[in-house]
């Protein structure tokens, strides 16, 4: 293999759909190269798409758009059967009616190769013909004591372990030789510690051949220990492309960092420039964003530093400890907040703390910010209270198809009639739902504009109230002024309310 | 103790019940009268002119094979593409292809006469007969080819493609080995089904073609002289079946007893 041709890329998507036949995208406008010889693991939650990937790129499904190339030649609408690919199915796949050796030659008994022959004149001609009984059972051994099977030819597949059965479903996908070996979460029926000898196994295997594997799972710690580049995907688009020590240290979002590894993340808001608030404290950090801009802070939790009270930058209470085996996970509360920690020594439940956290260790990233969410009760007047202020609201919302009676108590569908007063609820607020009104009586709570952004057609305004700092986002197309007093006006209907749990009766 | 007794004695009684025909038909077969209630003496001469039914047995025979071999055929390739046809289509035709299954055999029948006669044709012919045959089979060979395909690990037609496999290789060398047992079991059907099938065959069949059941019912129901003479030796012709059948059902079961055993032994 040339130096050029080890940098080609042997796989690579280009704007790949697949939109599912009731409009739902598994897969959502994907580009992504895979270079020859990588081990590339798709990581993510079920669903978001990593299986359909991998069935697009075998031949099993085909993208609604966009193009797959295999060495820069087009093979989007190829059939399985003609791509230099093999697969290693979630379940193995063994084909039960057969033995070890007829599965694993199963791929080598249809290969069809052309030879050339000279006849008596002299000249040549082709012949297309099938393998040679005895190269196959060569290649077949050879690929019997690469997983560590000799002497299991003549076994029924059906009185295999679920390990052996795994090793043969390999050996049958390497024994073709291919290009690129695809791998749907092959490890999952497996228990924990043959688990682990496989993840070695198989990253030894891929060493030794220096073939391009394609790895699907969900487990992170797998990806993170077998690949040279992770995927990470959710809802059908990826969230980052990376070495594991990237995608561990360096996330590019929330989902990253929740998915990967233990995280705290907590909602911040940028004060100052290099200064993040979250916890109700300031903390330094090392990125960078606009002033006032909404983010998600993610902190380790190895890298919380404990120290006695008053030490550190914030005091909290240990809540809660639990012995890991190489640590202690505690929780500390500040506030209303969690702030979970892994520390060697352990700190007695009550007992009173302080934490610190590098700036290096802080991690900001930007939030994506779709709608205003609360957490609020409703009253005894069915009104609703969050953000510092108090709304009209549609409570029959919270019970399909219920009403309410007289004396305020809904009657739900089934006929139930249940007092809310008190009940905790969610509430989210769309970006367009919010107006404001320099009349303070006029909304049901009241702040000061912190922050105006021109976005273009509108303006993308925030409000902050006194007491608690809830901050408002909103759009308008209107012009106001930075610190301006206003009062926040949300329409009952607009208002959506969710409940946090549901209600004993 | 007493109540072993009593259902002991009422699984007796239903045997009983169901086998005592049977057996006085196994043994009247020997008798060397006319008669199924006077015993004129034991003898074989009943057997001896088995011939004379010969082409009756013959017919039957050959018209179930036929029948059992297309009907295998066009069910199992049947299932399969219903069992791959996903949307509302595939679920349509699983359901509309049982219907002949809990449909009664008459309407079947009057049907296929009302069709051939809409179409100017004979009402008794032999294509009419064989087709009726068709009918009534195929729907059971289905029946009995979609569980297997529903138990087959769904990657297996993939992994062959995978390997290489042209999808017509995947079907004979993945798919086909796989189902096997219920291809099989679905032909079993069909050839019993076509074997003693009346109320088709009768409506249907040309006149002169006879197969077992409607010779045995047009012998019971003395329709002419000939055909109660021959009444006797269909006794005979039923027990060598009744025998058939038993021997067949013992060696099935005493093999899969000891493939049992083997697999156990393991």
């Amino acid at each position: 293999m040339t130096k050029e041709n080890l940098n080609e890329n042997i796989i690579e998507l280009v704007g790949v759909s697949r939109e599912f036949e009731d409009g739902v995208f598994a897969v959502d406008n994907m580009d992504f190269k895979v270079k020859r010889g990588e081990f590339v693991t798709f990581l993510g939650p079920s669903g978001c798409g990593k299986t359909t990937t991998l069935r697009m790129i075998a031949g099993f499904d085909k993208p609604t758009s966009g193009k797959i190339l295999l060495n820069g030649e087009d093979i989007t609408v190829l059939p399985p059967n003609k791509r230099p690919i093999n697969t290693v199915f979630q379940r193995y796949a063994l084909f039960p009616h057969l033995n070890v050796y007829e599965n694993i030659a199963f791929g080598l008994k249809l290969k069809r190769v052309k030879v050339t022959y000279q006849d008596k004149k002299g000249n040549t001609f082709e012949k297309v013909e099938k393998l040679k009984k005895g190269y196959i059972s060569d290649k077949v051994e050879k690929a019997l004591k690469m997983v560590d099977l000799e002497g299991f030819e003549k076994r029924s597949v059906s009185t295999l372990s679920g390990g052996q059965q795994q090793r043969v479903a390999i050996a049958r996908a390497l024994v073709n030789e291919p290009k690129i070996l695809l791998l749907d979460e092959p490890l999952g029926a497996l228990d924990l510690k043959m688990r682990k000898d496989m993840q070695l196994e198989l990253k030894e295997m891929h060493k030794k051949l220096g073939i391009t594997f394609i790895y699907v799972t969900h487990d992170q710690e797998e990806a993170l220990t077998m690949s040279d580049t992770v995927v990470v995907m959710k809802d059908g688009v990826i969230q980052q492309i990376g070495t594991p020590t990237d995608i561990y240290n360096e996330p590019n979002n929330s989902f990253v960092a929740d998915f990967i590894g233990d995280s705290n993340i907590f909602s911040g808001t940028m004060i100052a420039k290099n200064t993040v608030k979250f916890i109700g404290k300031n903390f330094d950090c090392v990125d960078d964003f606009p002033i006032n801009e909404k983010v998600d802070v993610v902190v380790r939790p190895e890298d919380v530093v404990l120290m006695d009270e008053d030490k550190g930058q914030v005091n909290g209470k240990i809540i809660s400890s639990i012995f890991k085996g190489m640590h202690y996970e505690m929780v500390m509360k500040v506030g209303k907040s969690e702030v979970v920690i892994q520390d060697t020594i352990e700190r007695k439940v009550g007992e009173k703390v302080s934490i610190f956290i590098n700036p290096s260790d802080i991690h900001v990233m930007e939030k994506e910010f779709s709608s205003n969410k609360f957490e609020g009760y409703i009253t005894k007047n069915n009104t609703v209270v969050f953000g510092d202020g108090e709304f009209e609201c549609d409570v029959t919302t919270l019970y399909p198809d219920s009403t309410l009676d007289e004396e305020g108590y809904i009657i739900t569908k089934e006929g139930e009639k249940i007092d809310l007063t008190d009940v905790d609820v969610n509430v989210e607020v769309g970006l367009k739902d919010i107006e404001i009104s320099d009349d303070a009586e006029a909304g049901g709570a009241i702040g000061n504009i912190i922050s105006i952004i021109y976005k273009g057609d509108h303006y993308q305004l925030i409000v902050r109230t006194d007491e608690n700092e809830e901050d408002y986002v909103f759009d308008t197309e209107d012009t106001w002024n930075e610190n301006d007093r206003v009062s926040i006006i949300i329409p009952k209907e607009k208002i959506k309310l969710s409940l946090k749990q549901e209600i004993k009766r | 103790m007493i109540k072993k007794f009593f259902s002991r004695g009422y699984i007796f009684l239903v045997l009983a019940f169901i086998y005592i025909p049977i057996f006085i038909l196994v043994i009247f077969s020997f008798n060397a009268g006319k008669t199924l209630n006077i015993w004129e003496g034991f003898s074989f001469k009943w057997y001896a002119n088995l011939g004379v039914v010969g082409d009756v047995v013959l017919n039957t025979v050959v018209l179930a094979v036929v029948v059992a071999v297309t009907a295998t055929i066009l069910g199992t390739l049947g299932a399969i593409g219903m069992f791959y046809s996903n949307g509302k289509g595939g679920k349509l035709m699983k359901g509309i292809s049982q219907i002949p299954v809990v449909n009664s055999e008459v309407v079947t029948a009057c049907a296929l006469i009302m069709l051939f006669l809409l179409l100017g044709l004979s009402n008794r012919s032999l294509v009419g007969l064989f087709l009726g045959h068709l009918i009534i089979t195929t729907p059971f060979v289905v029946l009995s080819v979609l569980p297997k395909l529903k138990q087959m690990d769904p990657s297996l037609y993939e992994a062959a493609l995978d390997l290489g496999a042209s999808p017509r290789q995947a079907l004979t060398k993945v798919i086909l080995p796989e189902i096997l047992p219920g291809v099989f079991a679905g032909f079993m059907l069909a050839i019993t089904l076509s074997l003693d099938d009346y109320i088709v065959t009768a409506t249907l069949s040309p006149l002169g073609f006879d197969t077992i059941s409607t010779a045995v019912y047009k012998a019971i129901a003395l329709t002419t002289e000939a055909a109660s003479m021959k009444l006797p030796i269909y006794r005979a012709l039923t027990t060598i079946i009744f025998l058939l059948t038993v021997s067949v059902v013992v060696v099935i079961n005493v093999r899969s007893k000891r493939k049992q055993k083997r697999e156990g032994g393991k």
